[in-house]
C-alpha cells in the first residue's frame, strides 16, 4: 500500500500533518503500538526536516510485507556535512524556528534510533532525500 | 488516574472540548523542545510545557500523551485548540510552573 504526500515548505502550522495522517492509516491496519510509535516519531522528524530545511517537498510512503518505507524528498540546499548533521545537538535552524520549538539537532539522532535503516541523499545546492526503514 | 479526575484535583483549565478525558494519565513528562517530547515522551504522558504554538498537537497526537497541560498560564495561539478539538487531544492549563504542576500529578496520581 502506497501514499504520497505534498510538503509545504511555508506553512509551518501543517507540519506533520503527512505523518498524523500515515498513522491514522496504520492503525487502521492494526500495526503494532510500539511499530506505530517508532514510525511516527521518525516520520515526523524528517517530515519538519523537509519543511524547515528542505523548504518543502514530498515523501512517499510504502506499506510491505515485511516493512515500512519512508522517503522524504527536497529540492532543497543539501546537507553539506552529513556527519556534522548527525551528531545530537547540532542545527542550522534559525531563531526564529527555535522559538517554535524545534531546532534542537536531536531529529537526525532520533529517526536513526528508532528505524531499522535509514539513508540520506544530499547533493549542496539541489537537494536531500532521506529514507526510512522500519521492518515489520 | 484519568484525565478528568487529574484536572479537577489541579484545578487545571479544561481549554478543549473534544478530547477524550477517560484517557489514563500514566506518566508525566516536561519539555517545550519538540524533538526531545517526540523521542521521550511516553504513550499516556501527562506533557507540561510552555510552548504555545499549533505544532504543539501534532507532536501531542503521534506521541499519545494524554494530555497537553499549559504552565503558567500560557495563552494557546488561536488556531491550536481548533487543531487540538479537530484531533481529540485535551490541553488543559494551570497558573503554576511546571515543577509545581508535576509535583501535584506525582502527588495525586501516585506516580
Ligand atoms: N532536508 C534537509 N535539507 C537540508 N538540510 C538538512 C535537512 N535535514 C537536516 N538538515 C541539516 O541537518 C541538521 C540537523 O538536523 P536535525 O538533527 O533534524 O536537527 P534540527 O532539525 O533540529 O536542526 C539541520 O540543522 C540542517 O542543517
Ligand atoms: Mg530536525
Amino acid at each position: 500500500m502506497r501514499r504520497t504526500y505534498d510538503i509545504d515548505g511555508k506553512d509551518f502550522s501543517v507540519a506533520g500533518a503527512a505523518s498524523s495522517d500515515f498513522k491514522v492509516l496504520l492503525k487502521k491496519l492494526g500495526i503494532p503500538g510500539d511499530v506505530i510509535r517508532r514510525v511516527s516519531i521518525a516520520m515526523y522528524e524528517a517530515e519538519i526536516n523537509t519543511v524547515i530545511h528542505g523548504g518543502g517537498g514530498k515523501c512517499e510512503a510504502e506499506i510491505a510485507d515485511n516493512r515500512i518505507v519512508i522517503s522524504f524528498i527536497d529540492q532543497g540546499p543539501g546537507i553539506p556535512d552529513i556527519d556534522a548533521a548527525m551528531q545530537e545537538g547540532f542545527s542550522t535552524a534559525s531563531e526564529q524556528i527555535r522559538e517554535m520549538g524545534f531546532g534542537a539537532g536531536m531529529g537526525l539522532p532520533n529517526i536513526k534510533k528508532y528505524t531499522d535503516d535509514f539513508q540520506i541523499q544530499t547533493v549542496v545546492g539541489k537537494g536531500t532525500t532521506v529514507t526510512l526503514c522500519i521492518n515489520l | 488516574m484519568k484525565v478528568a479526575e487529574l484536572a479537577d484535583k489541579l484545578h487545571l483549565e479544561c481549554l478543549t472540548k473534544e478530547g477524550d478525558l477517560n484517557l489514563e494519565v500514566t506518566g508525566c513528562y516536561i519539555g517545550d523542545l519538540l524533538s526531545w517530547v517526540m523521542g521521550r515522551a511516553m504513550e499516556g504522558d501527562a506533557w507540561i510545557t510552555v510552548m504555545s504554538n499549533v505544532n504543539i498537537i501534532a507532536v501531542a497526537t503521534l506521541s499519545n500523551v494524554s494530555c497537553i497541560i499549559l504552565a503558567e498560564s500560557v495563552t494557546p495561539d488561536p488556531a491550536v485548540l481548533e487543531k487540538a478539538d479537530a484531533q481529540g487531544i485535551n490541553v488543559l492549563r494551570s497558573t503554576l510552573s511546571s515543577f509545581e504542576i508535576a509535583k501535584q500529578i506525582s502527588e495525586v496520581a501516585g506516580l
